[in-house]
């Protein structure tokens, strides 16, 4: 059973404790939505489970993924920022993370997916937040990963690309994937919700 | 393994060669500082031709390092670094095919201008293969030292001007070997060998160490 546990998580930045003793877990098959006010550690979260910050104290593991990849090895992580160079195309923007992160997926379909196939020959510096956001979301369908770190996923996008952006969390999470998404928006789809405390 | 190698490599190169890439900018740097020059040093054709292979390497030293502090910024800033790391590809690996990349781009043309750019500060014309071969072998070297500083950069934000400090003390062996070669395959009297297998040697061993220490440095600065 795949399976994302976190044991006594403290996470501290600029010597200040974010968030103390933090424990969860995440069944395959089960989406977590990260809620708390500003600063209560939602991103950081994210990032200490992806690997891009060390944990203080306390371990994350994930049960029944490949023990010899790290976690962040078998994890999509989509941050504040998208990761796309202005100066390529937007299907070289996507073809690329694709190879890099060892997906075998078409690129095309998944623009199609996105609405975003008539720009794909376009610098991806044309494109607008939402049009960014839905590339970076691209990228989640073309690389399969079994757990998905979500920052914001809603930002900038609008009801029909809420709308999407719901459905493509529910297959993923309806063919046994973890999701833990950071947001205070309601993400569409039924979540456990997974409450920070407010800043100290 | 090699297929997220070779994806980062290609797309490392296209940026380079895009607009507002730095390819072009090592190259107009390296034309600037040696066409420059002769018109500060004057008229003495003797002594430009002794100073010459000095500075065809001091040009080339420079223009590699010009722009070298983005080699991680860049990604750091757009947060394609956050899923460089992720990635199943080693770390130095990753760094190695930024480091190859970054010297197909700005060192290789450096090689090949240089041979013409020795014309003007009088190298012998027999001796322009002997520069080019010199560089050839060196500038990897000042590619790989330098990703070392680039990636410490990237934890110190506006690092650039620090990076320029701790990389030039360590291409100075470099710069070196690279001249003593390039004169001694010029004038003599001492033999051209040496100085270039230690040349060769300093590639070879920064090719190895350069991508541990800068794969190291990059994790260090997560934060």
């Amino acid at each position: 059973m795949f399976r994302l546990v976190a044991t006594d998580l403290t996470c501290r930045r600029g010597g200040r404790t974010v968030f103390h003793g933090l424990s969860f877990a995440a069944s395959g098959g089960e989406a977590v939505q990260v809620t708390g006010p500003n600063g209560s550690g939602k991103s950081s979260l994210l990032r200490l489970i992806a690997g891009l910050v060390p944990a203080d104290e306390g371990t994350v593991a994930l049960e029944g993924g490949d023990p010899e990849a790290a976690i962040g090895e078998q994890a999509h992580y989509c941050g504040h920022q998208d990761a796309f160079k202005p100066s390529l195309t937007v299907a070289e923007n996507l073809d690329f993370w694709t190879a890099f992160l060892g997906g075998g997926g078409e690129v095309r379909p998944a623009l199609a997916r996105l609405g975003l196939d008539h720009l794909a020959d376009l610098p991806a510096g044309y494109l607008s937040a939402g049009q960014r956001r839905r590339l970076a979301l691209a990228r989640l369908l073309t690389a399969k990963r079994p757990l998905w770190l979500l920052d914001e996923p809603t930002a900038a996008l609008d009801a029909a690309s809420q709308k999407l952006l719901a459905a493509i969390m529910a297959e993923h999470v309806a063919a046994g994937g973890v999701l833990l998404a950071a947001t205070h928006m309601p993400l569409g789809i039924a979540a456990r919700e997974l409450a920070l405390g407010a800043a100290p | 393994m090699s297929r997220p190698l070779a994806a980062l490599f290609m797309r490392d190169l296209r940026l380079a060669v895009r607009v507002g890439g730095g390819a072009m900018t090592g190259i107009v740097f390296f034309l600037a500082v040696v066409t420059i020059v002769p018109f500060g040093v004057g008229p003495d054709m003797n002594l430009l031709a002794r100073i010459g292979p000095a500075i065809l390497w001091i040009g080339a030293l420079l223009a590699t390092l010009l722009g070298l502090d983005r080699l991680f910024q860049a990604d750091a800033d757009d947060g394609s670094l956050d899923l460089l790391m992720m990635g199943q590809t080693p770390l130095p690996l990753v760094v190695l095919a930024k480091a190859a990349a970054h010297w197909i781009a700005t060192g290789l043309p450096l090689v090949i201008a240089a041979p013409v750019l020795g014309l003007l500060v009088n190298v012998p014309p027999e001796a322009l293969g002997v520069v080019a071969l010199t560089l050839a072998v060196g500038t990897p070297a000042l590619s790989l030292i330098g990703a070392v500083g680039a990636a410490l950069a990237v934890s110190l934000r506006r690092g650039g001007l620090l990076m320029a400090i701790l990389v030039l003390p360590l291409t100075i062996p470099v710069l070196i070997f690279g001249v003593a070669a390039t004169t001694a395959g010029i004038v003599g009297p001492l033999p051209f060998g040496q100085p270039f297998v230690v040349l060769l040697a300093l590639s070879l061993f920064a090719c190895v160490l350069g991508p541990v220490a800068a794969a190291a440095a990059l994790r260090f600065g997560l934060e």
